[in-house]
């Protein structure tokens, strides 16, 4: 019998490295992984903060490794998530534990892998599943300088919407060991496919089949050139809803990075996305919804709420007055920044949340006040209550208030005579005009469209009214029918309407027509 | 003999084969005490090493070594210091306990995998 030399040396060997992404919020940062072997009997342990999803990595990487046609190392292994105090979340960091693991026993050359990214889930049987939230981790690797990423096929595409980072989409882990080196027959693997990508909005809804309403629609279009938030109040049946779906064909298209934070939250949300998304969400959340759900939270792993997924577009609550108090309050936050910031004990994230806020609210309880040929039941107190849901700090924030009544039959019988009606290309075409003009205005400034512009800058006295027509206001702001914010918000709305009509600067009509936007009775 | 003694059996002399090449001296096989079972005792040097020799026939059931557990490992130690009692006559400076791992496949040479040092 002869003596059999032992299969594994019995010094400790070196450490393998491999990275990967832990995302909060749309951010994201490297996280290294370090994998290394030590005199112990077989054993995987991770350590660096893994949440129960990840810690389960455990249990799919040794699979994954022993179904690609590798054996795992025979001694214990370590497996170290630096830096150890971000906390880190899912199964997006199978694969590069796995490669750190084969690193350890040569199969992979580990140096040559050492400044690549790894993202993937692993299945059992070595194929590679795709991950939510691609599109930002791999925005993320690229800003932090990484020159190249490994995704799974069925992420390939979104992967590579981002720009200065090669990209390498394999089916499984085994394709990807013979990549780096390792020595075996390739296989023919089916990947797993994504999820279906979210299909964009078609602009199917066309303010061309809205009957009467003229008024309302023209609020519509200074809503969209303004980027104004918008209050309609009105009976049931008035078509509050119907012309909200509207708002969001007449806005403009997203570009840059506005185009790739929408593509990057349908990401994390957990759609599948194979192109940028260019049209502007649409929110629209039921009454019941949760603060959490609006604001965005969790435990574990904080998902972005109704505010980010609408950033860049509309946010609609219907029935606003329903909404509970503390999530409508909580909205003025990122009214007011554009931004939103979820807190927790373990971790705090960031998101985008720069939408276009469309309240609708019928007028009372009864839903008949104010209304052509309604007849309201509410005693005068209870519908001043009704209204009195929503707080003055939010409406303060909202700078069109609009009455929206039923559509009268001599309206329908005019709109049935072909009455020219504004389409939604036509409105667009005169929304971008007056965009354009805005923007060269406020050129040289970090604001581009009128909603942004900030009190102080409007008040200056190179940019009053032409022809006195602050006049006006201020009779308004001394009989208190608005405070200082509100007669802001009265500037602003006139700005818009000059840049609607193509004017130098607002005078008195706009004022004028302003002050009705903003103060009519709702 | 049932079929797993004789293949532990196997696995035992292949490993004791080996330590002896390695220039190390058997001192005791397969010592018994009612803790359980000690399969080899040698010296390396002036350092007395428990072995431990686990056998397997494939990798079915995952690496040899990996049938050493925690438990197993306290074990071992007891009976380490049992055999240290009883056989107060050798002299070693410090014990160690060491694992040999035993891949014994059909038809093939069988591969050892010797885990210095385990606790």
């Amino acid at each position: 019998m002869s003596a059999v030399a032992p299969a594994v040396p019995t010094a400790p060997r070196s450490t393998s490295r491999a990275a990967a992404v832990a995302l909060e919020g749309l951010a994201g940062r490297i996280v290294e992984i370090e994998a290394a072997l030590t005199n112990q009997t077989p054993g995987l342990k991770l350590v660096g903060l893994p949440d129960t999803a990840l810690r389960e990595a455990q249990a799919r990487v040794r699979s994954a490794v022993e179904h690609s046609g590798f054996e795992m190392p025979s001694r214990h292994l370590t497996v170290n998530l630096s830096p150890a105090a971000v906390p880190k979340h899912g199964s997006g960091f199978d694969l590069g534990i796995a490669v750190a693991v084969l690193g350890t026993t040569g199969t992979i050359d580990a140096e040559a892998v050492a400044d690549t990214v790894f993202l993937g889930e692993l299945g059992l049987d070595g194929r590679l599943r795709p991950v939510p939230g691609v599109l930002p981790a791999v925005r993320a690797a690229a800003r932090a300088g990484r020159p190249r990423i490994v995704v799974p096929t069925a992420s390939g595409a979104e992967a590579s919407l981002v720009d200065g980072i090669e990209v390498v989409a394999v089916p499984s882990l085994r394709t990807l060991a013979i990549r780096l080196g390792a020595d075996l027959e390739p296989v023919d693997v089916e990947p797993v496919p994504g999820p279906p990508p979210l299909r964009e909005r078609s602009t199917a809804a066309d303010l061309a089949e809205v009957v009467g309403h003229a008024e309302a629609v023209e609020a519509l279009v200074v809503a969209a050139a303004g980027g104004h938030h918008l209050m309609m109040v009105g009976p049931p049946g008035a078509g509050k809803t119907m012309l909200a779906t509207r708002l969001p064909g007449l806005l403009p298209d997203l570009a840059g990075e506005a185009a790739l934070d929408a593509t990057s939250i349908a990401s994390l949300a957990g759609h599948g996305v194979d192109r940028v998304r260019t049209r502007p969400p649409w929110q629209a959340p039921h009454h019941t919804a949760t603060e959490a759900s609006i604001i965005g939270g969790g435990s574990g792993r904080i998902r972005p709420g109704a505010v980010t997924r609408a950033s860049g577009g509309v946010l609609f609550l219907d029935e606003a007055t329903e909404f509970a108090p503390s999530v409508l309050d909580a909205l003025r936050q990122p009214l007011e920044s554009g931004r939103i910031a979820v807190h927790r004990a373990a971790a705090r994230a960031e998101f985008p949340a720069r939408f276009q806020l469309v309240l609708a609210a019928n007028p009372c309880a009864c839903g008949q006040w104010q209304s052509a040929g309604g007849t309201c039941t509410c005693a005068p107190a209870a519908r001043q209550r009704y209204l009195g849901r929503l707080s003055g700090p939010l409406l303060d924030r909202i700078d069109i208030r609009l009455h929206v009544d039923r559509p009268s039959a001599a309206e329908v019988r005019l709109a049935r005579e072909e009455a020219p009606r504004v389409t939604t290309a036509a409105a667009r075409e005169r929304m971008l005009a007056a965009r354009d003009r805005t923007a060269f205005r406020l050129r040289g400034t970090p604001w581009s469209i009128n909603a942004e512009v900030p009190g102080s800058w409007l008040r200056h006295p190179d940019r009053a009214p032409a022809d006195g027509a602050a006049a006006s206001l201020d009779v308004a702001l001394e009989r208190r029918l608005i405070n200082l914010r509100g007669h802001d918000r009265v500037l602003r709305l006139a700005w818009t309407l000059a840049d609607l009509r193509g004017l130098d600067r607002p005078g008195r009509s706009e004022v004028g027509r302003a002050l009705a936007l903003r103060s009519s009775d709702a | 003999m049932a079929q797993k003694d004789q293949l532990g059996r196997r696995g035992e002399d292949e490993a004791a084969a080996y330590l002896t090449a390695l220039g190390w001296r058997i001192v005791d096989r397969n010592w018994r005490c009612p803790s359980g079972e000690i399969d080899i005792v040698a010296l390396d040097g002036t350092e007395l090493v428990i072995v431990e020799v686990k056998t397997r026939s494939g990798r079915g059931y995952g690496d040899p070594l990996e049938a050493v557990d925690p438990r197993k490992l306290t074990r071992l130690c007891i009976l380490a210091g049992a055999w240290r009692r009883a056989h107060r006559d050798v002299r070693a400076r410090t014990t160690r306990i060491d694992l040999i791992g035993v891949l014994a496949e059909r038809h093939r040479e069988p591969v050892l995998d010797h885990l210095r040092a385990a606790a």
